[in-house]
């Protein structure tokens, strides 16, 4: 079991990270990554976000939009249990799901957390629209290759969120650094961010095939 | 003068507000499927027709939406949307193509591009408009898209939408991988904005001339 866990959070960490390797949540990597300090913020922001959407649209797959006995809604509407819902509520179900989320997170920290509530500031709204919280909830699972646990979906969730920060944290420091150096004018801003994260990405390519 | 100002709500995706080059918005598509020509065109022509329905929904709709709550009504509209081109492509296109676009399609919801449009010019703007300036970046879109992978599809597996370009050449994997795309990307937003800094220069000498 454990070992079964922290193969999910190695892979999803480093071997697939959601950044480098699937082109999720590239416009808040771009966007947050200028200091070290928001690039924590936003990352652990947006790990809270997915472990927590991840738990949640699991339970909504499996109860509300799966056909079969489990189904919620086929209990008040009998024809639903062999076709389910899973084509046409998908997308618009865990997007919802999310941007309550995000609302919810938001007002709980004002209240209890105001410290980090303040420190997070802009990027707790932002979250909604980075694709790689509903990126994660897809694959957790319409796209996931067999049918995940409760557990192993929210693992996944937790992990990838994981994999966000360190790739920000690692982007930020390199950005710092090129912030002193002389780079050639058109290439500065976004153009050398780019060229940097495919230099990243060439070494996180170093970590494929470790895990299937 | 009102056809002049429709045509110029149409162009301006194109290269005024290219989103791709110059408003650098919904990245994460633009590098995912830009493995080949055919993948790059099929995202283009989903995204522009969500783009079009979302702007002209929206702006028909745009006076009873109270702006508290404007952001999850738009969701809730190009959800709608991006579910119907889903279906679509499912049912008129090769399976391997839409497994090859895979969960970007439903990710189209969360394109900074549609939310950008609906937010900034459809919630403003008539009904007409909105779908002249939808169509025009989504078309803007699609162009800088075929210019990437088609870079990237040469380059990295020696074909152009399947073809192959030379019987000696030897593809460099690389650029159909992640970092290709990043790179590709990079250098080509360092080639438009070398070209912005010429032009900008030559004018600047040209207002010296002349004093």
């Amino acid at each position: 079991m454990i070992k079964e866990i922290a193969l999910i959070i190695v892979s999803v960490v480093f071997v697939n990270n959601f950044v480098l390797s699937k082109f999720l949540g590239l416009c808040p990597f771009l966007g947050v990554s200028q200091k070290t300090s928001s690039a924590i913020g936003m990352g652990a922001a947006v790990t809270f976000v997915m472990t927590l959407s991840s738990a949640i649209t699991w339970i909504v797959y499996n109860f509300v939009l799966l056909p079969g006995d489990a189904n919620i809604i086929a209990k008040i509407f009998p024809s639903i249990r062999e076709l389910g819902l899973i084509e046409v509520l998908k997308t618009i179900s865990y997007i919802l799901v999310i941007a309550t989320l995000v609302q919810l997170v938001e007002m709980m920290l004002r209240k209890m957390a105001p410290a980090l509530y303040e420190s997070l500031g802009i990027y707790l709204p932002l979250i909604t629209t980075n694709c790689a919280v509903l990126g994660v909830a897809l694959l957790n699972t319409t796209d996931s290759p067999k049918h995940l646990g409760f557990l192993q979906a929210t693992v996944q969730g937790f992990g990838a969120g994981i994999g966000f920060m360190v790739a920000m944290l690692l982007m930020s420091g390199i950005r710092e650094r090129l912030a002193l150096v002389n780079i050639p004018p058109s290439l500065r801003g976004v153009p050398i961010a780019f060229i940097c994260t495919g230099l990243m990405a060439l070494a996180f390519l170093g970590f494929s095939g470790m895990v299937q | 003068m009102a056809e002049q100002n429709n045509l110029k709500e149409f162009t301006k995706g194109i290269f005024q507000y290219n989103p791709m080059f110059v408003l650098v918005l919904g990245i994460c598509p633009s590098l995912a499927v830009t493995t080949s020509v055919k993948n790059g065109l099929a995202m283009g022509g989903a995204a522009t027709f969500v783009l079009v329905c979302s702007n002209f929904i929206i702006s028909i709709v745009r006076s009873y939406i109270p702006r508290e709550i404007r952001i999850p009504c738009f969701i809730v509209v190009i959800a709608a949307f991006v579910t119907m081109v889903e279906l679509l492509m499912k049912a008129y296109l090769p399976p391997e193509l839409n497994a090859s676009l895979g969960i970007f399609i439903p990710l189209i919801v969360v394109n900074c591009i549609i939310m950008y449009r609906a937010e900034s010019f459809a919630y403003k703007n008539k009904p007409f408009a909105s779908v002249l300036d939808g169509a025009g970046l989504g078309l803007g879109w699609t162009l800088s898209l075929c210019l990437v992978s088609s870079i990237r599809e040469i380059v990295g597996s020696g074909t152009l939408f399947g073809l192959k370009v030379s019987e000696s050449y030897q593809p460099a994997s690389v650029m159909i991988m992640a970092p290709g795309a990043f790179i590709v990307l990079g250098l080509l937003l360092g080639f438009f904005n070398w070209r912005k800094l010429r032009k900008s220069e030559k004018s600047m000498k040209a207002v010296m001339k002349n004093d």
